[in-house]
Order: C-alpha cells, then structure tokens, then sequence
C-alpha cells in the first residue's frame, strides 16, 4: 500500500507533540472552538439521534450493495457526459489524474480540499511530473506552504498558531500587504488575494466529493470557503477524487447525511456552500468546466468490506471523533504521522497501510466511548480498534513489555488468591509511598506516566476487601 | 487507465461481498430506492407552513450572517440594490449576468447602473436570483444555466440574491421533489448557499469573506409584505 505513513514511529512523535508549547497551545482551543459549537447545533436539534440512525442505516444499506451503485453512479455520470474511472491503488489514480492533465496540457492546477488527495500523495506525483498544484483551502494552503501534512481532517492548520502563519506567508509572499500580518483577518485576506490569481490562471480543478449520488451522478462538496466552487467552475477541467465507499443512492440520502456533517464538524446548522455537480458544463451555460472526471479510488477499502472492519466504510469525515478524542487533543494530529489522525485514523490507517505499520494508532486511545457517543453514522471505533489490538497482539507485533506486561497480568488473573495477595500488597505499598500527598510523582517502572502527570496513590485498600468489608458491616 | 482498473475494483467489491463470479441482476430493494426516492426523517423545523415558512428563512439566514430586505413587488428590487449600494458604501452599480427577470427592471429610476455580462474577479456587486431557498436552514437555492451563471455566486465581493418568498420551500428534501416534480433536470451545478464565504482555518476563528463573496444580502419578494 503506498499510504506512506511514519505512524512506526508515533511513541516517539508523541513526546515531541507534548513538548512543543505552540502546539499545545494551538490545541489547547480545541474545547471551546469545534467541539462546544457541535454541542450547542446538536441541541437545538432534537431529532439528531433519529437522524444518526437514519444516517447509518443509508451507509449500510449502500455499502452492502456497493457493487450495484458504482455502477449506477458510473451511468448517470456518462450520461451527462462525464467520465469515470476506477483506481485500484494510488498508483493508478495518480497515473488517471496525471493522463487527464496531460491531454489538456495543463501547468497549474488548484485544489480543493481533499483527503482521498492527500491519501494518495497526488501534488507530489503531478509536481514530479512538471505540473505545478496549489491547494486552496486556507489551512490546507497553509499546511502546503509550510511544508506540513494536514494535522485534522476538517482543519487542516488547527495545529499552527496566527504568528507562524504570518512568518510562514512573510517567507513565501514577501512584503506586508497595507493591513500587515498581526491580525488573522488580515492574512485571510492577503491569502485570497494572492490564491485568486491562480484561480484565474489554472487549467485543472481538482476537488474532493463528500458524496457521489448514484441516482443522478452527480459529487457533491460541502465547504465554507467556496474555494472549491472557484476550483471547479474556472478552469477547463473538473475532476472529483474520491473513495468508493462515498456513493449514496439519493439526492434525499444526501441531505440526512448533510444536516449531520455540518453540525458534526462544524457546529453549523448548514455549511456555506453545498454544491452538487453533475456532468461538464451543457451547451446553453456561459460557464462552467467543459469536461467532468470523477476518479473512484479503492486503494484497501474493498478489503474492509465484509470485514469486521466495514463499519469504518460509514465514515462521512467530519472529524467529531478527532475533537472530543482526550488523546487527539494533547498531542495533535501530526503525531500520528498519517493523514487519518485521531479515533478514525486509528481503525482507517492501518486498514489501509497495514497493521505493522501503525499498531501503535489503535493503542492510543483511553476507550472512553466519546468518539462513538459523537459519531453522525455511530461507528464503534472502540471496538474496531480493539479488533486491531487483538491482530497485532496475534499476529506478535505488539511491543515486547506489553506482550511480557499482559502475560503476567494474564497469569495472576487465572489465580484469584495470587491476584489478590498482589494487589493488596500493590495498593498498600503504593498508599504508603503516596502518604498524606495522595499522589506519586515517580514509580520504579513508571516513568511513561509519571513523566508527563503524576499518578494518583490508591486507598490502601482494594475494591474487593471494601466490598467484603461493607458486606460484613451492612453499610452500603 | 480504462478498463483494467474498472474490472478490478468491481471484482474486489464483489469478491468482499460474496457475490464473485457470475453477474448479478440488481436487487429491487436497490431499484425501488432509485426509481421511488423517498425521504428520510425530516426534522419539525423543515416542515412548517407560510407564513412562518418565510419568517424561519429570515431567522436562519440572519443567523449565518446574510443580511436580509424584504420587498412587496419584484419592480422594487432595483431601490432595495440601491439601499444596499448607499448602505455598504459601493458604488451603484451591479453587474446581472443572468437572462432572466432582473434584466428588465427599472434600474435607472433608482438610481443603479447595471452591467449584463459575466461576474469578473474584482466586481464589487452581482445580482442574481435562487430557484427557492430553504427555510430549516435559511439556505438560497441557485441553478447553474443561462439564468445562473455559477460564477455569479463566487467571484463577486458582494452577493445580492433575489427569491420570491412563495418559492420558498421548508427542507432540502423538497427541493429535490420539486426539481422532479417539474421534470426539471440537474443543471451542472445545484448551489446550497447559506450565508457569507468564511473560514475558521486559523485559530479556530470564523471570519467572513475566505473566497467567495465576503457579503450576501438576500432581497425576498413578499407578496404578504405589500402595504394595504
């Protein structure tokens, strides 16, 4: 698989994250930005749970009859006059962009925002290939700029505070514009100026879809910004990349499935901009792109298909499970050193780069079940990820103290008198060494807690000696 | 590319779903979905009847930060492009790039120089006109076409949209009912909008006017709203 992730390495990643003081600044907003705006759209809207069941009713109903509505989709495409081609890998669906840029010689080409994109590795392969590829999101440009991987999946520069964006454009775009660079206003706007030329001047427009519609073939994109729109109806080309498990059947299954992307993502009761294409431009328009691609990408998702991991296949990216993740939020989504960061990375990433290469991904999460409790298509992201736990520990890839850890643990609790004895002792030593303080700021062993908070002192007594106590004495 | 990459992933597809080997007729459950769509839940809110339709459009598109006028006759849109221009410090003038009703408007008598062609980068104001708008959400409905031109809707710095507020419809559902039911098909592009362009990409703080339009002002043509 050529998802070039260095999630090998993400233990090591984490300790940086955790050291880096703008990052943990940065994320430190996550709370009372996304996260309270969701919390505030899903309560003015009381059938949001009716519609999270109708949400994952629609991706299974499709997902099971995958086959029939690629093909249906393939039809109602054609039959506007568009094309669509199938990539097996991200080889060939960058061999497919590359061929469709070619036969239009096409220099510059901007970009809407687009995992599948980043999945793939496109703007390296078509800079390799002499075609210059400007992405025109604001924070996926300036994750371009500086030449970063987009650390949230909605928000792609969540993890860069306002004055390295302003150094970041000072080293790119060289003298102030007249309103400087302290302000974020201010460098939102030199960025537009700047990224509407090339808007102008591009021959390709390449954009994501959040949803390709079987019934009239037609992608759909939800944005704020409208940079999509501008890259799609200005230049001559139009090309939509996405995954195959994106299609719907209806017009109507796409506005359930909306009304919950925007409110999960964003908080907002509708985004600014939804935008339903179908087909090039007809010949009574006096705008529009005269040829319409959309390139469906399988690149592993047919291997989780009628697996214990389809479940993941609902995914509508909306990014809720990355900001009410506990571990997303202390160390960011560069730490995961995979384009899918957080809960859902953690089940997608090593179903599509596979399991030696991110086992770490599914270990990192506490399972407190928010990520689940916030999912619009109700995913068990807890449960995939322990089905990756479970196949790294089979498949012997775990690291070595944790399998030796887990053995131990596994052996003491198949002899309930040696697990007592061991934690009743445990608990009064570790009582004892937290003393009036009630906490322990160093542990023999520990040093992966205790570095980073300290780890509270037991009681002294375990939860079985309470409850045999309590029996004894009647309390309750 | 081609053919090769088609049958492979199909196959794949297939093959996960336990239907390899031979072709398989499409099951009626995938038919009827297509053929009969029908909505799913559609929350209260999108379900309500004028007058209070109109009323939760302007409530919601207020909330996205659109500014909203309410006019009783189309031939009072010019004055309404006019109080907009005085309003917002522009010029009075606006570039209408569609075919449609606007054209035909009084626009001297108030005062408005207008200009019929495509929107270019740096126009200050365009004027057009949505298809309908949803009211569970204050969205405009716009139609790409003749009418329509799309980059109407994302190049200028000022976007100023005319509905009629009998047009106007509860929830997206019924845009899509409408759209077959006057056996109207999809344009190239179908364009929800609901508020100005913003972006929230730094710091988390939503600013208005990322790419498209930095201000959207919605004229409604309220037949109720005429003086008695």
């Amino acid at each position: 698989m050529s998802l070039d992730t260095s999630s090998r390495t993400f233990p090591q990643q984490v300790r940086v994250a955790r050291t880096d003081a703008n990052l943990q600044q940065a994320l430190g907003k996550l709370k009372f930005g996304l996260t309270a705006m969701r919390g505030a759209a899903v309560a003015k809207l009381p059938e949001f749970e009716q519609l999270r069941h109708d949400a994952a009713a629609i991706r299974d109903h499709t997902l099971n009859h995958l086959d029939h509505y690629l093909l249906r989709f393939e039809a109602a495409v054609k039959a506007h006059g568009g094309h669509v081609h199938f990539a097996p890998d991200a080889a060939a669906a960058n061999a497919i962009i590359l061929e469709i840029c070619r036969s239009v010689d096409a220099r510059k080409v901007t970009k809407g925002k687009s995992m599948v994109t980043e999945e793939i590795e496109l703007n390296a392969h078509l800079e390799a290939h002499g075609i210059t590829c400007l992405e025109t999101d604001l924070g996926e440009y300036i994750v371009q700029l500086r030449k970063e991987r987009p650390s949230h999946i909605v928000a792609p520069a969540i993890h860069v505070l306002k004055e390295q964006v302003a150094e970041t454009f000072a080293a790119h775009h060289g003298a102030a514009p007249p309103g400087g660079r302290g302000e974020a206003a201010a460098l939102m706007a030199e960025a537009r100026s700047v990224i509407r030329r090339h808007f102008l001047e591009a021959d390709v427009g390449i954009t994501g879809a959040n949803f390709a519609i079987a019934e009239t073939g037609t992608t759909v994109i939800v944005t704020n910004e409208g940079n999509g729109d501008l890259t799609q109806s200005l230049p001559k080309v139009h090309i939509a990349v996405t995954g195959i498990e994106k299609i719907v059947p209806t017009l109507e299954d796409a506005s359930t499935l909306i009304r919950l992307l925007s409110r999960s993502a964003t908080g907002q009761e509708a985004s600014v901009y939804n935008t339903f294409s179908t087909g090039p431009r007809r010949p009574e328009d006096p705008d529009g792109p005269e040829a319409f691609h959309v390139v469906l990408v399988d690149n592993g998702r047919s291997r989780m298909l009628g697996s214990v991991f389809q479940d993941m296949l609902r995914c509508i990216r909306c990014g809720a499970c990355l900001n009410h993740c506990p571990v997303y939020g202390q160390v960011g989504g560069q730490a995961y050193g995979s384009v899918y960061p957080g809960p859902m990375g953690a089940v997608l990433t090593p179903s599509l780069a596979g399991i030696e290469a991110a086992g770490h991904l599914p270990n990192a999460s506490t399972f407190c079940g928010a990520c689940e409790a916030v999912c619009p298509v109700r995913i068990p992201l807890p449960k995939l990820m322990r089905h990756w736990r479970e196949r790294e520990f089979d498949a012997g890839l775990s690291p070595r103290g944790a399998r030796f850890g887990l053995a131990l643990w596994s052996f003491a609790a198949r002899r309930p008198r040696l697990y007592r004895l061991v934690s009743r002792v445990g608990a009064s030593v570790l009582a004892l060494i937290g003393g009036r303080r009630g906490y322990l700021a160093k542990l023999p062993l520990g040093r992966g807690w205790t570095a980073w908070r300290d780890l509270p002192a037991p009681a002294g007594e375990t939860f079985q000696a309470a409850y045999r106590r309590r029996r004894r004495t009647g309390a309750d | 590319m081609g053919g090769d990459g088609r049958s492979q992933v199909l196959a794949a597809v297939q093959a996960a779903l336990g239907r390899s080997g031979e072709a398989h007729a499409e099951p009626s459950a995938v038919r009827e979905r297509l053929e009969r769509p029908r909505a799913n839940t559609v929350p209260a809110r999108g379900r309500l009847q004028q007058p209070d339709l109109t009323e939760l459009f302007v409530a919601q598109a207020l909330q996205a930060g659109a500014s909203v006028a309410r006019v009783a006759a189309i031939e009072a849109v010019p004055a309404a492009v006019a109080a907009f221009c005085a309003e917002q410090e522009l010029p009075a003038h606006a570039v209408i790039a569609g075919v449609g009703a606007l054209q035909g408007l009084p626009w001297q008598a108030a005062g408005v120089s207008t200009e019929n062609r495509l929107v270019q980068s740096g126009d200050a104001l365009a004027v057009g006109s949505a298809v309908t708008g949803i009211a569970e959400t204050g969205t405009l409905v716009m139609l790409s076409g003749p009418e329509n031109p799309v980059t109407s809707s994302f190049l200028p710095d000022n976007h100023l949209v005319v509905v009629h507020a009998r047009d106007l419809l509860g929830a997206s559902e019924d845009v899509w009912a409408m759209l077959r039911e006057r056996g109207m098909a999809l344009p190239r592009t179908v364009n929800w909008i609901t508020g100005p362009s913003r972006s929230g990409d730094i710091e988390m703080t939503m600013l208005m006017g990322a790419h498209g339009p930095i201000r959207l002002h919605v004229v409604i043509i309220d037949a109720a709203n005429e003086a008695p």
